[in-house]
């Protein structure tokens, strides 16, 4: 198209095309006064779009909440940011990329990587840290294979390359998302308390300068489409817009960045993700209060005769936006030389309150600021509870027959994807660049050391997205606790939260309540634990012709761990410490892995909980571990019991140790055995620890009772279980990678 | 159409010249990657398939004055970065 | 003793190598840049881990056209210790300073895990503080550690004992399946003919402290240490190989 008649005013026609609504598109007219031309409309489509200006979850988000003595920064900046002590401060947030994840396995995933990286450098973080949760569909589905592999070479491909360890996450496998992956990755960054770097405009007469690649027609609208608009299972026709990574000339943007925010430079920042330099100028003018105008005349392009809606919406990746200091802009053109990148002067920072754009010395682009951030749409949609919610909520347990041989049910259950190891997705991932990784993947939460100091970071993300189906409220409350439980039972203490909010269409009422449902339980959860919401985001449309993925709302927690020399692992240490069991036990198996593994059913609600109990429990476990009673502790989750003490066993690194363990009877075996009582954690220490340990559960009213000890290389839980470890490792190790390779047999690789 | 103005853009000139340089594994070199796809191929009912090979093809603008200059520096090209001996064959083709 | 720890575009344990050297072995280290054609006056050159460039076209093939490397070649040719780990080991063997070449792994996977590498020979001044025979545990982290080279090269490496670590299990058997990579003959790390170039896959600076799981990896640094205040002296003492 002639870029000529892009200035041309435009019909509800071209604005239904870029996913407006009638209304929206009267409001826009109205606001402005005329109608808008293509540029406009392409701007304020994507400012509009669900993605960027969260218009179905604003007022809901407001609920969560965001304040606390350590936070510097609450949610509204690239990443939020939380006091250490020390004059130390750690930024993070979580971020997902799951349609273009699933449209291009192998770039979604890096790009999601790489988009997240800057999000906390940005801030003049240096990222310590990469964490993912993933869902991927069953392995029946034909494509679930492809998916996995893709995204965690993609996911390997650039956090591995850029130099940031991966140390941790969670990968769970469900028929719900079969047509609907999740990825959603994770990065925190170590920057000092007093030295923030925030997206905000200021100085009028500022230059606005533009570094890193240079842009192309990767991704036009990718924000808007691919993160707002449902599939209908065209996948393949989407995939001219992903985006490609280049985590070469990421790792030059951020050594290049972290070396300049040394100097007295930058005034503002910010990285040109979705909806590239639109998003990252409007919201960098709106924090600030400002205008900006920039010259599209001056961005550097990659492809020839880019149009100016092309360079205001292109998503091409390792870009950012900064405002520098007037005068200083040659220093910043040589330390980002330095790192052979370009930095070029774009524009400037205006009192106008405008966005405006030039091309050709002409004017294309005008619109008020407000309108595009703070005056954009808002909706409080409807919402009601699914009309099946109560069928599906019903278990009758006496319908559940009860299997006869308790060590197969066992050894089926660690071979399910889900409890499975995951070391074929880890070992994919450098866990160990930076040299600060005390505890990688593969225990309850990763152990980071901050150099120079004898402080720890823990680090988890958590969600039960099948609680979340059956009671989105109580799932969201368990994720969040499950979250902190995992990082208490490392030995840290959770100091902050990010989220994020995975559901379908919000414009379907029970996918609506879900996600409200969500939002309280994250609260309730959040405020019981005296936990602040720092940053996160919402993906909604995670649904294929009309099929939603179950809610999925994933917590990230960040604990502080001090002396970090003090962290706890997971599985047992040495022969003759006694085994406890930390909470008690409810006859329950709604919604349990036992359930949908041995009877193929989803059904009842989530297991209790309460939170001022969760709380005491984690009290416990972290003083214990602080007066350095515990030789492990370990969080019991899907599976229940059986599975923990199969794991507290097998998951060593080097030799897998047995345990003898008695369980009273006083319920079902299989909801004894199986059964997924929230706020219990498995611990393990030297007998002359024991009677310590008792007091202080009973300090604070928290059952506490002895289960057997570390003993050989069986596990016995007595009268029902008996494996060796070996066996039972086996099973563990080998679910995966025998699904994943079932195909490729290791031997063909070898004949040559 | 306009030509874009944009700060960065250098557009090869007219007399520029394409090569293709193809640059494979040798032979007796393990090629995991082309495993890899012909046991694919053969799982997806292409039982014909042999031997697969997976290499890489460069394209390169570049000026000279003649054909045979560009091959020379193509080589060139490719016998200092583009192939690694010990691992890779190549072999290139002009294009005006 | 001065070590100089190189930085490429891309290089990513530079900054764990200059850690291990100066937090842990308590010697002076400087970074050298990559433009800059000059080595400061250091005894001994490392090569750190990482992707410099991306790993594009080739690991190493690119970083191996630095200025800097022209100076690292030349202090190599005239004896100086020049040590690659990981990328390192790539960009040697791109540069010529070490024979075969580093190809994508057996199974095309990038793989991050602890290994055992068993010491094949202690007659260089990077394994002289270690016993033949010895089995060390260090961690692997690579996509493309797959050692080949032709039977001639192959045959000169074992006559020369040039060949100073293989993969081996916790046994120390070198068998095909303690073999992360398939590199052949279970290769994890080589050392020129006249045994100053030393190129390795494993990290031994993410093996230099007990609470990283290892740190046997320190050996090779104390080794290097060693033969500069005392260049005359190895440990000839072997333990029963593993086979």
């Amino acid at each position: 198209m002639n870029w000529e008649n892009m200035v041309r005013p435009v019909d509800e026609y071209h604005a239904i095309e870029h996913g407006l609504t009638p209304e929206e598109f009267e409001r826009l007219c109205g606001a402005l006064g005329r109608a808008p031309n293509l540029v406009e409309l392409g701007v304020v489509s994507v400012m509009w779009s669900e993605h960027c200006s969260y218009k179905s979850s604003r007022v809901h988000l407001r609920k969560l909440p965001s304040t606390g003595p350590r936070v510097l920064q609450g949610p509204g900046e690239n990443a939020g940011v939380i006091d250490i002590g020390d004059g130390l401060a750690v930024a993070f947030k979580i971020e997902s990329h799951n349609h273009p994840s699933y449209v291009e396995p192998y770039q979604g995933a890096a790009t999601g990587v790489g988009g997240i990286l800057r999000d906390v450098f940005t801030m003049g973080a240096r990222p310590i840290a990469i964490l993912d949760s993933l869902r991927f569909g069953s392995f029946d589905h034909p494509r679930t294979r492809y998916l996995v592999d893709g995204v965690v070479a993609g996911i390997g491909g650039y956090g591995n390359c850029v130099g940031v360890p991966t140390v941790g996450g969670e990968t769970y496998f469900d028929a719900g998302y079969n047509a609907n992956i999740l990825v959603n990755a994770f990065t925190l960054g170590v920057l000092p308390a007093n030295r923030i770097f925030r997206a905000r405009a200021a100085g009028v007469g500022n230059p606005v300068m533009y570094v890193g690649s240079k842009t192309g027609r990767d991704g036009i609208h990718g924000a808007s489409l691919l993160a707002s608009a449902e599939f209908r299972g065209e996948a393949e026709e989407k995939r001219p817009t992903v985006q490609v990574g280049d985590p070469f000339t990421e790792k030059l943007l951020l050594e290049a960045c972290l070396e300049l925010m040394e100097e007295d430079v930058i005034v503002a920042i910010q990285d040109m993700g979705a909806a590239g330099l639109t998003s990252s100028s409007v919201e960098m003018a709106a924090r600030g209060h400002t205008g900006i105008w920039l010259d599209l005349d001056q961005v550097p392009t990659r492809a020839r005769g880019m149009t100016p809606y092309e360079i205001l919406l292109s998503e091409s990746q390792e870009r950012m936006l900064l405002v520098a200091r007037a005068g200083c802009e040659d220093r910043v053109r040589d330390i980002f030389a330095k790192w052979d990148l370009e930095a070029v002067v774009v524009g400037q920072v205006t009192d106008d309150g405008l966005f405006r754009a030039s091309y050709a010395g002409r004017e294309v682009a005008c619109l008020p600021i407000a309108l595009l951030t703070d005056e954009a749409p808002v909706y409080e949609r409807p919402a009601r509870p699914p009309s099946d919610l109560d069928v599906r909520q019903q278990l009758r347990l006496d319908r559940i027959p009860q299997p006869q041989d308790w060590n197969e049910v066992l050894l089926r259950l660690l071979d399910s994807p889900n409890l499975a190891s995951k070391a074929w997705i880890y070992r994919q991932y450098d866990c160990l660049v930076r040299g600060n990784t005390v505890v990688g993947p593969g225990s309850d939460a990763a152990v980071l050391r901050i150099k120079g100091t004898d402080k720890g970071l823990v680090l988890s993300v958590d969600c039960n997205s099948r609680y979340c189906l059956q009671d989105p409220y109580v799932g969201a409350v368990i994720a969040v606790a499950e979250a902190a439980r995992n990082v208490v039972c490392a030995g840290g203490e959770p100091i902050g939260v990010t989220d994020c909010l995975n559901f379908g269409s919000p414009e379907k009422p029970e996918v609506m309540w879900q996600f409200v449902e969500a939002i309280q339980g994250i609260r309730d959860a959040c405020l019981a634990l005296q936990l602040p919401v720092v940053s996160g985001n919402v993906s909604f449309y995670n649904e294929t012709e009309g099929h939603s993925i179950p809610p999925t709302p994933t917590i990230a927690m960040v604990g502080l761990l001090q002396p970090v020399r003090a962290f706890t692992t997971q599985w047992f240490k040495s022969e003759g410490d006694v085994i406890a069991l930390l909470g008690q036990t409810r006859e329950e198996l709604g919604a349990s892995e036992y359930l949908a593994v041995i009877h193929g059913q989803v059904a009842g609600v989530p297991p209790w909980i309460d939170l001022a109990v969760e709380r005491k429990v984690q009290e416990v476990c972290l003083r214990a571990i602080r007066e350095g009673l515990l030789a492990s502790a370990h969080d019991v989750s899907e599976g229940g019991l059986a599975v923990a003490l199969a794991e507290c066993c097998v998951t060593h690194p080097e030799a897998p140790l047995g345990a003898v363990v008695e369980l009273p009877a006083s319920m079902r075996i299989d909801a004894l055995l199986f059964g997924e009582s929230q706020s219990r954690i498995v611990v393990s220490l030297k007998r002359r620890n024991w009677p310590r340990l008792r007091d202080l559960a009973q300090q604070l009213g928290v059952p506490c009772a002895m289960l057997g000890e570390v003993r050989g290389r069986r596990l016995v839980v007595h009268p029902w279980i008996d494996l060796e470890c070996a066996t039972l490792r086996e099973v563990w190790a080998n679910a995966l990678p025998r699904r994943m390779e079932m195909a490729e047999s290791r031997g063909e690789d070898r004949t040559q | 159409m306009r030509k874009s103005t944009a700060a960065f853009a250098v557009w090869p000139e007219e007399e520029s010249v394409r090569a293709r340089v193809f640059v494979m594994p040798k032979k007796e070199v393990l090629d995991p990657q082309g495993k890899a796809v012909a046991r694919s191929l053969q799982a997806l009912g292409f039982t014909e398939v042999g031997e697969v090979r997976v290499g890489k093809l460069i394209e390169l603008e570049l000026q000279a004055d003649d054909r045979r200059q560009a091959a020379e520096r193509t080589e060139a090209m490719c016998r200092k970065l583009l192939a690694n001996g010990v691992i890779e064959d190549f072999s290139f083709e002009i294009e005006e | 003793m001065r070590w100089g720890v190189v930085v490429f575009p891309g290089s990513n344990d530079d900054q764990d190598t200059l850690w291990a050297i100066e937090q842990v072995l308590g010697e002076p280290v400087v970074r050298l840049w990559h433009k800059d054609a000059d080595l400061h006056g250091v005894d001994v050159v490392v090569l750190p881990g990482g992707f410099s460039y991306g790993d594009y076209l080739r690991c190493g093939a690119m970083a191996r056209f630095s200025p800097i490397m022209d100076k690292v070649i030349e202090f190599a040719g005239r004896g100086g210790l020049v040590w690659g780990i990981c990328n390192g080991f790539q960009v040697l063997c791109e540069a010529g300073l070490l024979p075969g070449a580093l190809v994508r792994n057996r199974d095309r996977r990038f793989v991050c895990a602890m290994s055992y590498v068993r010491v094949e020979d202690n007659d260089t001044p990077f394994t002289r503080l270690c016993r033949r025979g010895e089995v060390l545990r260090i961690p692997i982290k690579h996509g493309e550690g797959c050692y080949v080279a032709d039977a001639t090269t192959l045959e000169l490496l074992e006559r020369n004992r040039q060949v100073l670590l293989r993969y081996v299990d916790a046994n120390g058997r070198a068998t095909s399946e303690a073999n992360p990579n398939g590199s052949l003959d279970n290769i994890a790390g080589i050392v020129n003919e006249s045994r100053n170039v030393f190129g390795l896959m494993p990290h031994p600076e993410h093996a230099v402290e007990k609470w990283m799981g290892s740190d046997d990896g320190l050996k090779f640094f104390q080794s290097v240490l060693a033969a500069q205040r005392n260049p005359g002296t190895t440990d000839r003492t072997a333990v029963a190989p593993g086979h």
